[in-house]
């Protein structure tokens, strides 16, 4: 049992939860994540450890409430359990030791981005973080990347930061100076919108994957992708590739596989909710709004 | 008077092709002491002989026809942790059964019916067989993965008195006999409770603890007095032909891990599963008639097994194919896919096929397929499940570069399972590439003898536990391999 210690709302349906988990604080490294299963009937879902503290046994995940089991996550309280967390799963980050590197973060992408920030300043490279959302309210974890170097922070409807999508705040730091690498997560447009301007650029650029994913272990085969027209398993081959070389297409249309189920069992649970929680004779709460299919699966 | 082989009681086809409650129902007391007679108590009994865990097969009938069931359930639960599950998926035809005495001449033993009859009686009386707490040794024992193998192993070591831990990657104990048999072909609760059986016999189960991520095997090593990895196969191979991304495409793997271990075939479960109308799953093995039958109770109105070869070379269990056709399980044989095609929004809508034609004999003994040129057509469907085999997981083996494996991927063990890391033992699928699950028992069997006599400083032991190494010069075929992991 991994029992929750903080939970922490960072955007409007961006939650970060602290829970216990020592063993996988002590050797997580950038770029790995775990599979947490809350209890019988839950769904195995892949997250990437946004933050550990080795000493204090903790790890952070940053989680979107985008289908049922994620909404049953991020309404977890301090003295609440987790059952199951398995890992550190996937392929540790691999970081330059010098020069600039850019970080592009989308959404709740940012939280994937925020470790491998952390990293590189630890190991000397200057950083500079892209981070985006749609609104003011939807930018995360800015002080955070702002400890590891410069953040450019936009916003879609430009009520803070740089108005205008991170790719437009990228190509000008591309502009201004040398870049070395990139490291971009976020939505799956946004991610191929990204390798498109490094590739023109010139500029390797990593990016980090979001497939549907069961064990995470290799022996599902779900997380397949294709990147340099071979087929990868994103839990051991990844989930970090060359943005240059993966499907996006492929990745976004398999991503898509479930959605119908997704959306019934939102609603399903809105609906149960609401029978548990209204007093007698209210009308049933509405279901809350289904978020844009923004590309990503549970990962964050 | 001459008796006959009882039949073994099953739901009817067209009934249980809508259900997930066990096909086969078990002998009743009656029908088993009546095959209990049949038993002919052979001085040299080849039975014994045909069975991987060397079960003493003539003793348990006999005490089962004296009608002393306590006895009979524990000289059988003596021989084999496991015969709850051995009694449901061992190809018993082709093993204690195949070399029956009674089979020469008329009809063998139904040995896996009373195998599940007494199991089964032992797990309905738990106070007629108690577990036996064996006074702890001190030594510690690492076991990697809880499937047959491990599980195997992990009994007969408590019952020396080792202190066991078992590591699994996933959340619920089980490995294959949990995530991979349908529970119409071996109910989780009957896993569960012979897993509760280890678990009060002292056995330790950690899940969610992946060697090779979570703890490397070196680490492992540290922490223990001797290991036995049992991981099985892994990873799911692929037909390598185009469109085989397409939404609608399953390795069997994960559309069974969906429905059995995550529970999808149940309303309750948050773990989706496509419920494909027209589904085509391609192979031959137990595994193939697994995802196809169970395709078949999620709705599928047309479940199709497309197979390379003919029906003569089906790898998978007689009993398997027979029940699979009567539940309705269309068979395109002498069938190979040559492309998933599929709409506009990348669903799968056909699986595009060729004919085979079987030529020579290829190194694995079996005549080769051939392509009958201008053959090609369509099998429309809007789900393609792939039962073709599976390779390695180099998760644990590229933690530890000391542990030797042969081109496939797979540990090289020696004739007593040791790998080449000293104390450190290997069996099962990892071992072996795709098996059974008998033969994974029979692996955990000797490398906890092995183990025993290791830790004793008996080393080497003499003379071997009588089930032979896995011969890998047998395997001919290379990494893809027909599954049949049952």
């Amino acid at each position: 049992m991994h029992p929750i210690l903080r939970n922490e709302r960072l955007s409007p349906n961006v939650t970060r939860l602290v829970l216990r988990a020592p063993r996988i604080a002590q050797i997580r490294q950038p770029g790995q994540f775990v599979i947490v299963h809350l209890g019988r009937g839950a769904e195995r879902i892949p997250l990437t450890i946004a933050d550990a503290d080795a000493a204090a046994g903790t790890i952070s995940l940053v989680i979107q409430a985008i289908g049922k089991s994620t909404t049953d996550l991020v309404e977890l309280q301090p003295g609440d359990e987790i059952a199951d967390v398995a890992g550190p799963l996937g392929r540790p980050t691999e970081l330059p030791d010098h020069g600039h590197a850019v970080c592009v973060g989308g959404g709740v992408g940012t939280a994937v981005i925020l470790p491998i920030a952390q990293a590189l300043k630890r190991r000397g490279v200057a950083v500079t973080s892209i981070i985006g959302g749609r609104s003011r309210e939807w930018v995360i974890l800015e002080p955070e990347l702002a400890a590891c170097g410069t953040v450019i922070a936009c916003t879609d409807d430009g009520s803070y930061g740089r108005p205008g999508f991170v790719t437009e705040a990228l190509t000008d730091v591309l502009h201004g100076g040398p870049v070395d690498e990139v490291f971009a997560v976020g939505p799956v447009p946004m991610m191929r919108a990204v390798a498109d301007l490094t590739r023109q650029a010139q500029v390797k650029t990593t990016v980090s994957l979001n497939p549907v994913m069961v064990d995470g272990t290799g022996m599902c085969g779900g997380c397949r992708v294709t990147v340099d027209g071979e087929t990868r398993y994103a839990c051991v081959d990844g989930p970090e590739f060359d943005g240059h070389s993966v499907d996006f297409r492929e990745l976004s249309d398999r991503l898509s596989t479930y959605r119908p189920f997704e959306r019934a069992a939102l609603e399903r649970r809105a609906c149960e909710v609401g029978l548990r929680t209204r007093p007698k004779g209210d009308a049933p709460e509405a279901p809350p709004p289904i978020p844009e299919p923004v590309g990503t699966g549970a990962r964050s | 008077m001459q008796i006959l082989r009882v039949a073994m009681p099953e739901q009817e086809a067209t009934v249980r092709a809508t259900n997930f409650r066990e096909v086969n129902l078990g002998l009743t007391y009656q029908l088993a002491m009546l095959e209990a007679e049949r038993c002919l108590e052979c001085p040299k009994p080849y039975c014994v002989d045909g069975c991987p865990v060397r079960v003493n097969i003539p003793r348990f009938i006999r005490l089962l026809r004296d009608g002393d069931l306590p006895a009979a359930a524990e000289s059988l639960l003596d021989d084999n942790a496991l015969p709850c599950v051995t009694g449901r998926v061992c190809p018993q035809e082709s093993q204690c059964e195949g070399v029956c005495l009674r089979g020469k001449t008329g009809k063998s033993v139904a040995i896996g019916s009373l195998e599940r009859f007494v199991a089964d009686w032992a797990q309905a009386h738990p106070e007629g067989v108690p577990a036996r707490h064996a006074t702890s040794n001190g030594r510690h024992v690492a076991i990697v993965g809880s499937g047959p193998a491990g599980l195997t192993a992990a009994g007969e070591l408590a019952k020396k008195g080792y202190d066991v831990t078992i590591f699994e990657a996933f959340h619920a104990p089980g490995g294959v006999l949990i995530y991979g048999i349908p529970e119409f072909r071996l109910p989780k609760d009957i896993v569960q409770a012979e897993v509760d059986r280890l678990v009060e016999a002292g056995v330790r189960i950690e899940a969610n603890a992946i060697i090779g991520k979570t703890f490397t095997l070196p680490e492992l090593r540290e922490r223990f007095d001797a290991i036995f990895v049992a991981v099985g196969a892994g990873l799911p191979v692929f037909m390598n032909v185009p469109g085989e991304n397409f939404k609608g495409v399953y390795s069997a793997n994960e559309y069974l891990t969906r429905v059995n271990l995550m529970g999808a075939w149940q309303d309750a479960s948050d773990t989706p599963v496509l419920h494909g109308q027209r589904v085509v799953v391609v192979g031959g093995g137990n595994v193939a008639m697994d995802a196809v039958r169970t395709s078949k109770r999620l709705g599928a109105s047309v479940a199709t097994i497309a197979y390379r070869r003919g029906r003569e070379e089906l790898p998978a269990r007689a009993e398997e194919v027979h029940h699979a056709e009567q539940e309705g399980v269309e068979f395109e044989l002498l069938t190979a896919p040559l492309e998933v095609v599929g709409d506009d929004e990348r669903w799968v809508t056909a699986l595009r096929c060729q004919r085979m034609e079987l030529g020579e004999p290829d190194a694995s003994g079996r005549r080769r397929p051939q392509p009958i040129p201008g053959s090609e057509f369509d099998i429309p469907c809007d789900m393609v499940v792939v039962a073709i085999g599976t390779r390695s997981n180099p998760l644990l083996t590229a933690s530890a570069p000391e542990l030797h494996v042969n081109e496939w991927g797979y540990i090289t063990t020696d004739e007593f399972g040791m790998t080449s890391m000293p104390g450190v033992f290997a069996g099962g699928d990892i071992v072996r590439g795709a098996a059974t699950v008998i033969l994974a028992m029979g692996d955990g069997k000797r490398a906890a003898a092995s183990i025993d006599s290791y830790l004793r400083g008996e080393w080497p032991p003499t003379p071997p536990e009588a089930p032979a190494a896995p011969a890998h010069a047998e395997r001919t075929d290379g990494p893809a391999r027909v599954a049949t992991p049952a």
